[in-house]
């Protein structure tokens, strides 16, 4: 692995392993059964090179943002390391938000430069004032100034420019369906603190292979599909597609040895083995059955992987036979999919994070999870548990090399957020007496959707507008109700209907919710019949109206919606 | 050529068969999702039923935004 305390910036780093490794594959890029790339570090390093030449030629200049918009690609990474090279600041966005979610982001960040997917950029291209690069753009299609093609995106190759470690490498929203743009501001020490502190936990192998299908604009991917294996002489393997059966062929044919999931992901491939084993005919089910009991017997105080291997082979080599680490993050993940995992012997291990902290915060013992925490601290993260009640549970707060200089022109949401250097992760939980993070519930109004997306109530509430209510309100279900599973949470609205509606209101919720993206939907809703409590500006008081409701409800009161 | 609703009634039927849900339960504004009870990854495997149905290339993203049969009919006419 590259040594990362003698680089000032990511670029550095990147380069470092471009020069130690350059005929080694770094990247490969799969649609279905197709090989689209296969790239040597040198090749990527030079292409990268290039792009930098190209943007520098364009005025790019130290400190100048550009946004990517692409779904996992091998273009991704390069156009990610070109911004880097020319001293520039990355800005990833969600490919799946909506175009005018992206124009408000493209124009809160302050990107001046665009590279994007030739899709997406059929939405913007009216709209957006900057200077597009588009990847995918069909051969007969002529794309118009400011606008270009990936392809003809070249100039001479660039030189690193030098950046200081606390200068601002990133800036990465982690909350993009509208209302207030969290834009967390990231640096290039952050990150080089983070990769360092994974790889002391766990460290890949020069040609070890992590297959990215988590989005790398995601925070998790970003360190754990792209710095993290290129800095360790790993191959990052891009697919194109996410269904299930090239998930797996992939995993096989492909030889991955490290993958980082979301729950949602992990569920399905839970539910994938067992409609597997449940086909099995009776005699040998009852074999299979006898023989993952004694693998969870070996293996309860540690895992044994070849052992595994051996006793469970159909499974694991259907699954993936060379796996070393399967992350799971991104999401609260239900402890019993993390122990049937942990049963068949593989090595899932779970861990929590924060954008807001560049990414993880702790993580789980992969040779020996606690399936039913989220893992101890990574080294040089401290966690404290603020104004604890007497089971012990507080809010988490963290405080490390790894937590965001702060949020993007909100100083004021800043200071909220990171008090005396401590980041307050609006997540309630308790360390026990092994060092072990339980997280319980949380103290903000937010959910965390099993597919790793931050959804804030707030923002889902416009998506209701007009329907013939006297009041609504959205919360997360484990905001306000502890009790409720952070595996399963869900959006409520609290509904007071005018006088005289009843079920053609709640039906007309319903059509509404029905029409929205599956992350911003109402898992359901509760009935109330007193005015919300409001500020003078007549904004709901959201606490006051959540401590009402606790005292007369519970979790059971929630009626699908 | 096939019309909009013509497709969105083959893709109804491979729906039907692939998750094993009564046929008559589905119709071209049905919430994919919520009656077959399946999550967002789940329905990609319906993309490969249907590129294999079709004979056409269907990348992920044509499933964005989309949450019924008639939706999903609309994209499928633009590649045919």
């Amino acid at each position: 692995m590259i040594d990362l305390s003698g680089h000032a910036s990511l670029a550095s780093a990147l380069a470092a392993a471009v020069e130690r490794w350059p005929e080694q594959t770094c990247l490969i890029e799969l649609d279905r059964d197709r090989e689209n790339h296969r790239l040597t570090f040198r090749q990527f390093g030079d292409r990268a090179a290039a792009f930098a030449g190209f943007l520098q030629a364009s005025g790019f200049l130290p400190g100048s943002r550009a946004a990517i918009i692409l779904t996992n690609q091998s273009a991704w990474l390069m156009a990610a390391y070109a911004v880097f090279m020319a001293g520039g600041v990355l800005v990833p966005l969600d490919p799946k938000l909506t175009a005018e979610e992206h124009r408000d982001l493209i124009a809160h960040s302050g990107s001046g430069w665009l590279i994007v997917e030739h899709h997406i950029w059929i939405g913007l291209r009216e709209t957006v004032g900057v200077a597009a690069v588009v990847v995918g753009a069909p051969p007969k299609d002529v794309l118009e100034a400011p606008a270009q093609r990936w392809e003809d995106a070249a100039g001479p190759a660039a030189q690193i420019r030098s950046r200081q470690r606390n200068d601002l490498a990133c800036i990465v929203y982690s909350s993009g369906t509208g209302g207030r743009p969290k834009g967390c501001m990231l640096s290039h020490a952050n990150y080089l603190e983070q990769c360092a502190a994974l790889a002391e936990v766990h460290r890949m192998a020069e040609g070890e292979r992590y297959l990215s299908i988590l989005p790398t604009n995601h925070a998790i991917d970003f360190m754990a599909g792209f710095i993290g294996p290129f800095v360790c002489g790993a191959t990052v393997i891009h697919l194109r597609t996410l269904r299930p059966e090239h998930v797996r062929t992939a995993l096989t044919k492909y030889g991955i040895t490290h993958v980082t999931l979301v729950p949602m992901i992990l569920k399905n491939l839970e539910t994938a083995i067992r409609a597997r084993l449940d086909a099995l005919p009776a005699g040998k089910r009852r074999i299979t059955n006898a023989l993952v009991g004694i693998n969870t017997a070996l293996t309860r105080h540690r895992l044994r992987p070849a052992l595994s291997r051996r006793l469970l082979a159909p499974i694991h080599a259907s699954v993936g036979p060379s796996l070393r680490a399967v992350f799971v993050g991104g999401a609260f993940t239900d402890p019993a999919t993390l122990q049937f995992f942990r049963d068949l012997g593989f090595p899932v291990a779970n861990g929590y994070g924060l954008t807001e902290a560049c990414t993880v915060l702790t993580l789980n013992d992969v040779s020996n999870p606690r399936t039913d925490t989220v893992g101890t601290p990574l080294p040089g993260v401290e966690v404290q548990v603020v104004d604890p009640d007497r089971d012990g549970i507080g809010q988490v707060a963290v405080r490390g090399k790894t937590v965001m200089l702060g949020y993007l022109d909100d100083p004021a949401l800043t200071a909220e957020t990171i008090r005396d250097g401590w980041l307050l992760t609006g997540d309630l939980g308790h360390v026990d007496a092994g060092g072990h993070l339980h997280l319980v519930g949380r103290v903000k109004n937010m959910i965390v959707t099993a597919g790793g997306k931050n959804v804030y109530p707030e923002d889902i509430e416009a998506a209701f507008d007009g329907l013939p209510v006297e009041e609504f309100c959205v919360f997360a279900a484990s905001y306000l109700w502890r009790t409720a599973s952070l595996a399963d949470d869900t959006l409520v609205a609290v509904l007071r209907l005018s006088n005289g509606s009843g079920a053609d209101t709640i039906d007309a919720f319903r059509r509404r919710n029905r029409q929205l993206p599956d992350y911003k939907r109402l898992g359901g809703y509760v009935r109330w019949d007193e005015a919300f409590p409001r500020t003078p500006s007549l904004k709901i008081k959201r606490d006051a109206l959540a401590e009402r409701l606790r005292g007369r409800l519970d979790a059971g009161g929630v009626a699908d919606l | 050529m096939r019309n909009v609703e013509e497709l969105t009634g083959e893709i109804l039927d491979l729906a039907s068969r692939h998750f094993g849900v009564d046929r008559a339960t589905l119709g071209p504004h049905t919430d994919l999702f919520e009656t077959l009870g399946i999550n967002s990854l789940q329905v990609l495997e319906l993309l490969t039923r249907l590129e294999q149905h079709f004979s056409i290339e269907l990348p992920d993203y044509e499933l964005q935004g989309v949450t019924d049969a008639r939706g999903l009919a609309e994209r499928i006419t633009r590649r045919l």
